[in-house]
C-alpha cells in the first residue's frame, strides 16, 4: 500500500491517460462510457488522498523517473494545486453519469467511444497542467487538453460547431505559442524550467536583466489570458460553448478555464512573485480594467442573448471577470474571493449547463423561446437551474454570495470601494438574464415541444441535483471553502508583501 | 566607427531578428487572411519562429555536440533541441487537426473563406 501512495501524483495523470487509450480500443459507446466512468471515479479518490497528504505533511515533490529536480521533471503538489486537482477531478467524475444518455442522444454511435477518449485525454491534460512543476511540461499538457477540446467541440451536431472549433484552434494555438515564447525567455534568463527553481533564480537575476523578464511576463500573461478567456481575448468562448455537445460544454465550463486561471495564479504569485508581477508592470491595473469590462459588457450581452446556452457562455465570461478581479486586487481577501469563486463558479456553471443539457436531451433545443413552460414539465431540472442561477446572482445562502463577499472586502481593503458597485451592477445584470430564463420556464404556457417533455432519468438528474446541492451547502457552510482558500491566498502572498 | 558597430550588432543578433520577423509575419497572416488554409500556414510560421527562438541560443560557439568525451570541454546545450522536438510534434498534431477541421468545414459549407461562411450563417 505504501508503494502506491508514493506514486499517487504520477497516477493522477497516468490513470486517465491509459483510460483514454482503452476507450479508443473499446470502440463501443457503452463500454467506453463504463470505462471512463470507472477511471474518472478513481481520480477524485487520488486527488483527495493527495489533498489530505498535503494538509498533513506539507507540499509533495514527486520526481518522475527518479531524476531529481531541477534536472528531472518534478510533480509538485501544494495546497493550491491540490485544491484545483480535487475540483477538476470531482467535476470530471460528476458529469459522467449524466454523459451516457446525453452523448448517445447527441453523437453518432460510432463516434461515442471517441468522445469518451477525448474526454479522458482532456482530463489528463488539465490534471497534468495542474500537478506538474515544470514550465515546459505545462505546455505539453496544455496542448494535450487543447487538442482534445477542439475535437470535443467539433463533435457538436450543428455545423457551426466546426467553425467554433476551428476558431478556437487558431486562438488557442496562438495562446499556447505565446506561453512557449514566455517560457523560452525565462529559460534564457534563468537556465531552468522548474517553476520553483525559476522563482529562486529570478530573485537576483530579475534586477539586472529585467527586460527579458518583463517580456516573458507579458507573453505568459497574454498567452494564458487567451486560454482563460479574459475579456477582449474571449472571442472563441461563446461559440465553442454554444455548439459543443452538452456534456462537453458542462465539462469545459467547469474545468478548462479554471485550470488556465490556476496557471495564471501560479505564474504571478509563485514564479514571478508579487514584486515583479504587479509592481514593475501595470499588470494589476490592466487586469482590473479588463475584469471590470468583462463583468459589465459580457453580462450585458448575456441579457440580450436568445440562446440559453450562449447566454450562459457570456455569463461565464463575466464570472471569469470576478475571478481575475480577485487576482488583480492582490490582497488576502481579494485573492480568497477569487479562489473561492473559482470553485463556486465551476460548481454552479456545470450545474447550469447540465440542466440545459437535460433540456436539450428532452426537447432538442436550448433556444429561449422553446423553453417556454418547461419548468412545469421538468420541475426538478429547472429547480436545479434556479438554484444555480441564484448562486450566479450571489444571493445570500448560496455559494456565489461567499465569493462576492470576499471580493467586496478585498476591494475595500485595497481602497477601491467603487468596485463594490461594479460587483453589484454585474450581479443585477445576472438577475436580469437568469430571470429571463426563469420567467420563460416557469411563468409561460408550455410551448408545443415543451409540453411533451418530462424530467430526465435519474442517472442524469443525480449529478445535476448533487451539484446544485453543493452550491447551497457551500453557501451555508461558508467556512468550508473560504478557510482553505484563505490559507492558499496567504501562502501565495506570503513573504512577498 | 558608427557603421561597423551597427553591423556587428546586427550580426550578433541576426538570429533573433529572423525569429521576430517570422513571428510577426506568421501572426499577421493568421489575423489578416480569411482563407482558413492560409491561416493555418501563418500559424505554422508563427510556431516555427518559436523553434528558432529556442534552438539558436542553444548553440555555444566553440562547443561540440553533447557527447561526453575527455578531449572536449565545451558542449552545446542539448536541452532546447529536446524541448523543440516535443514542440514540433505538437505543431504537427495541431496542423493535422486544423486541416481535418478545414476539410469538414468545406464539406459543410462548400467554402473555406471566412467572410463567405459568415455571410451564409447571417442568412439563416
Amino acid at each position: 500500500m505504501k508503494s502506491v501512495t508514493v506514486h499517487l501524483p504520477a497516477l493522477q495523470v497516468v490513470v486517465p491517460l491509459l483510460g483514454a487509450l482503452l476507450c479508443a480500443l473499446l470502440r463501443r459507446g457503452t463500454s467506453a462510457w463504463a470505462m471512463s466512468l470507472i477511471v474518472s471515479w478513481l481520480l477524485p479518490a487520488i486527488s483527495i488522498a493527495l489533498m489530505l497528504q498535503v494538509l498533513r505533511s506539507g507540499p509533495i515533490s514527486y520526481h518522475l523517473g527518479g531524476w531529481a529536480p531541477p534536472i528531472g521533471i518534478e510533480y509538485r503538489v501544494d495546497l493550491l494545486n491540490a485544491f484545483v486537482l480535487v475540483l477538476i477531478s470531482i467535476i470530471g467524475a460528476a458529469i459522467l453519469p449524466f454523459a451516457r444518455r446525453s452523448v448517445a442522444h447527441e453523437i453518432d454511435g460510432d463516434k461515442q467511444a471517441w468522445f469518451y477518449t477525448m474526454y479522458l485525454l482532456c482530463l489528463t491534460g488539465l490534471l497534468g497542467i495542474t500537478i506538474t512543476g515544470d514550465a515546459f511540461n505545462v505546455f505539453v499538457f496544455l496542448e494535450i487538453s487543447s487538442l482534445s477540446t477542439y475535437v470535443l467541440i467539433a463533435m457538436g451536431k450543428d455545423r457551426r460547431a466546426l467553425l467554433s472549433a476551428f476558431q478556437y484552434l487558431i486562438v488557442g494555438t496562438v495562446g499556447a505559442t505565446f506561453y512557449v515564447i514566455g517560457v523560452g525567455l525565462l529559460y534564457l534568463v534563468t537556465g531552468s524550467l522548474n517553476l520553483v527553481d525559476i522563482a529562486a533564480r529570478l530573485g537576483p537575476a530579475a534586477a539586472e536583466s529585467s527586460r527579458p523578464v518583463m517580456a516573458a511576463l507579458a507573453f505568459l500573461t497574454v498567452g494564458v489570458s487567451l486560454k482563460l478567456a479574459l475579456f477582449p481575448l474571449h472571442v472563441w468562448l461563446p461559440g465553442a460553448y454554444a455548439y459543443a455537445p452538452s456534456v462537453a460544454t458542462a465539462f469545459l465550463a467547469g474545468t478548462a478555464t479554471k485550470v488556465a486561471i490556476y496557471v495564471l495564479l501560479r505564474l504571478f504569485f509563485s514564479v514571478f512573485g508579487v514584486a515583479i508581477s504587479f509592481r514593475s508592470l501595470p499588470v494589476s491595473e490592466i487586469m482590473l480594467v479588463l475584469s471590470a469590462a468583462a463583468m459589465l459588457i459580457a453580462s450585458l450581452i448575456a441579457v440580450f442573448e436568445m440562446n440559453a446556452k450562449r447566454m450562459l457562455a457570456y455569463s461565464s465570461l463575466a464570472q471569469i471577470g470576478y475571478i481575475t478581479l480577485g487576482i488583480s486586487l492582490a490582497n488576502v481577501a481579494g485573492l480568497t474571493g477569487g479562489i473561492v469563486h473559482l470553485l463556486n463558479h465551476a460548481l454552479m456553471k456545470t450545474a447550469l449547463f447540465l440542466a440545459l443539457g437535460a433540456v436539450v436531451y428532452r426537447i432538442g433545443s436550448a433556444k429561449l423561446d422553446d423553453l417556454a413552460g418547461i419548468g412545469r414539465q421538468m420541475p426538478l431540472t429547472m429547480a436545479a437551474f434556479v438554484v444555480g442561477g441564484l448562486a450566479l446572482m450571489g444571493v445570500p445562502g448560496t455559494a456565489g454570495f461567499v465569493s462576492k463577499w470576499y471580493l467586496a472586502v478585498g476591494a475595500f481593503d485595497r481602497g477601491w470601494w467603487p468596485l463594490v458597485f461594479l460587483i453589484l451592477a454585474s450581479s443585477l445584470l445576472a438577475v436580469v438574464y437568469i430571470g429571463r430564463v426563469v420567467e420563460m420556464a416557469w411563468f409561460r404556457e408550455p410551448s408545443e415541444i415543451a409540453a411533451k417533455a418530462k424530467d430526465p432519468p435519474w442517472s442524469m438528474l443525480m449529478p445535476l441535483l448533487a451539484l446544485a446541492a453543493a452550491t447551497i451547502y457551500l453557501g451555508i457552510d461558508t467556512e468550508a471553502s473560504a478557510a482553505i482558500a484563505r490559507k492558499i491566498a496567504e501562502s501565495l502572498l506570503g513573504g512577498l508583501k | 566607427m558608427q557603421i561597423p558597430t551597427a553591423i556587428q550588432r546586427f550580426a550578433e543578433h541576426y538570429n533573433y531578428l529572423v525569429t521576430i520577423f517570422l513571428m510577426v509575419a506568421g501572426l499577421y497572416v493568421v489575423i489578416a487572411r480569411g482563407n482558413m488554409i492560409k491561416k493555418l500556414i501563418g500559424l505554422s510560421l508563427f510556431q516555427t519562429s518559436v523553434y528558432l527562438l529556442y534552438i539558436a541560443p542553444g548553440k555555444i560557439i566553440g562547443g561540440t555536440a553533447p557527447i561526453l568525451d575527455p578531449s572536449f570541454k565545451v558542449y552545446s546545450n542539448p536541452l532546447p533541441h529536446v524541448l523543440i522536438l516535443t514542440a514540433i510534434v505538437v505543431g504537427v498534431a495541431t496542423l493535422a487537426l486544423g486541416l481535418a477541421l478545414v476539410v469538414r468545414i468545406h464539406e459543410a459549407y462548400g467554402t473555406i473563406e471566412e467572410d463567405e461562411i459568415f455571410a451564409k450563417e447571417g442568412e439563416q
